[in-house]
């Protein structure tokens, strides 16, 4: 035996490598015109780890206090080789990662791969969303400017009209009554600590269900999934995976690099919101929601709360929805969900083009329906056998 | 006799004792733990009265408005006329934003959701449900001193 047999065997009988491989080269990903929706949660994941480890690289330089925290993101972006690139690769991969992380949860929905057995998997799923979701909120204070002040404020302020549990949950989450240097070591522990723990924990349940229950495929596509040769996972679809996360690599840094995420002004607790004020694009439907809403009181409950409340029961709604899509359970087919959420998704686009007075996120659903055809076209793989 | 001891033997008694006991165990930790991360109260100075600008202030001039701290809390001082200054809690009734005032029409209004405050703190467009809480205002030879109502 040579040297390498001999450390491979060694390794082998210490690591169960033979059966990791024996799995691997048994996992395959059917093939069939949908299959594009299957790099969506992968490239959510490339985000992932692409904030994991630029976050750990600011926090090298960050100090979470409120005398300091704006000066050391000034000091990243101004003095620190490469500062302002790590932090704006950090910047624009949270959205991308809250947008990929969307598109993926809305695929799953229409495809309707929620259904038996894959539950559990869609709860999960969801719960990853809403803690990227809590990620960004408390990611966005980490800087200490102006709009990270407000948005803290409103944020927070929101928990707090929640009827009952509302004014703990404010204080709990401002460490006080106010938004101060001690809400910003919470939002700190927060971001670095606590949610990372938490996700990471559901992203293994997550990533584990979707090996142990395989792809779900879509009821449209199970007579041309029976025709077509599935594509192995190790290593071809891996490889399709990885050339699109090199891909999304080249985007992220060009996006980093022409358009440096900006750092504003310094929060200023005794100062009024400037003027055209509004949280990142994600926020925007709820935000102008509830600019919509008229002031006022009924039973004792300001009408504010109404769609608060109303937004945390859709959260809830969203996770129940594999027990309550019947319809999908049965034949893998449920019409009305779909227009249902077809009609929840336009809500959601109109809002955000009221909060912008502008029609560009109209044009981003465009342009992203475009992408995806064209990806789909360009992954579409080897032809059918037998035509 | 017999259905009581089939109920309650000795199985079942140390069962109780260590699930209560475990119970208890949970509690002991949890109970700390709830209190740990459920910020004190801290007593703040109380403020009663801020000397908030002179009148010839050029904030007060150009803008028509100042924030001014009070305490921790920030207030509106405005220039309601010439002659005239009017205070208010600069807190956005709504969801906790600073208000700011718009010298055109003349009104109090806040940037985060639109809400809109006449110049006697009502709240008369937008989310807001409450007025703004209102803050008295004396002036002591040039200096405008806003004080609690």
């Amino acid at each position: 035996m040579s040297v390498k047999e001999n450390v491979v065997s060694w390794l082998d009988d210490r690591l169960a490598l033979p059966t990791i491989r024996k799995v691997a080269a048994h996992k395959t990903v059917p093939m069939h015109r949908y299959m594009v929706f299957y790099y969506l949660g992968g490239m959510t994941l490339f985000f992932f780890l692409v904030q994991v480890s630029t976050g750990i690289m600011l926090m090298l330089y960050y100090h979470p206090s409120a005398q300091e925290a704006f000066e050391s993101v000034e000091f990243i972006m101004t003095t620190v080789p490469f500062g302002w690139l790590i932090r704006s690769i950090h910047s624009w991969s949270a959205n991308l990662m809250v947008f990929f992380a969307f598109l993926h949860l809305c695929s799953v929905f229409f495809l309707k791969s929620y259904r038996p057995p894959r539950e559990i998997t869609w709860i999960s799923g969801v719960v990853l969303f809403l803690l990227i979701m809590a990620f960004g909120f408390s990611g966005y204070l980490l800087p200490w400017n102006q709009l990270a002040f407000f948005a803290t404020k409103v944020g927070t302020d929101i928990a707090g009209v929640v009827p009952g549990v509302g004014p703990w949950v404010l204080r709990f989450l401002r460490g006080g009554d106010r938004v101060s240097s001690a809400t910003l070591s919470r939002f700190y522990g927060w971001h670095v600590a606590i949610l990372p723990a938490i996700t990471f924990v559901f992203l293994v349940v997550h990533l584990a269900l979707v090996q142990m229950k395989g792809m779900s495929v879509p009821a449209a596509a199970e007579d041309e999934t029976k025709r077509r040769t599935p594509v192995k996972f190790f290593p071809d679809f891996a490889l399709r995976d990885l050339s699109g996360w090199i891909f999304a690599l080249g985007v992220l840094a060009a996006l980093a690099a022409l358009f440096p995420w900006e750092l504003g002004d310094k929060a200023d607790l005794f100062a009024p919101a400037y003027a055209n004020i509004r949280p990142e694009w994600y926020f925007v439907f709820m935000f102008q929601t509830l600019k919509l809403v008229p002031g006022g009181e009924i039973l004792g409950i300001e009408y504010e709360a109404v769609p608060i409340v109303l937004f945390g029961l859709g959260g809830l709604f969203l996770m129940l929805i594999p027990f309550l899509d019947r319809g999908a359970a049965r034949t893998g087919r449920s019409p009305f969900w779909s227009i249902g959420g077809i009609v929840v998704l336009a809500g959601m686009v109109v809002m955000t083009c009221l909060g912008y007075h502008s029609l560009v996120p109209l044009y981003v659903v465009g342009l992203t329906a475009i992408l995806l055809l064209i990806f789909a076209f360009i992954t579409r793989g080897p032809r059918e056998v037998g035509r | 006799m017999d259905a009581f001891a089939d109920s309650f033997n000795r199985r079942r008694l140390i069962n109780w004792f260590l699930g209560t006991s475990f119970g208890a165990l949970l509690a002991s930790i949890v109970y700390p733990v709830i209190r740990f991360i459920t910020p004190p109260r801290v007593a703040e100075a109380s403020t009663n009265q801020v000397e908030a600008a002179q009148t010839d202030d050029p904030d007060l001039a150009q803008k028509g408005f100042k924030i001014v701290r009070f305490g921790a809390e920030p207030v509106i001082l405005i220039k309601a006329t010439e002659n005239e200054y009017r205070a208010f809690s600069a807190t956005c009734t709504h969801l906790d934003c600073i208000v700011t005032f718009k010298k055109e029409t003349p009104c109090i209004y806040c940037n985060c959701h639109g809400g809109t405050y006449d110049l006697t703190g009502r709240n008369i467009a937008g989310p807001p449900p409450r007025p703004l809480t209102p803050y008295k205002v004396n002036i002591v030879a040039k200096t405008i001193v806003v004080s609690k109502a």
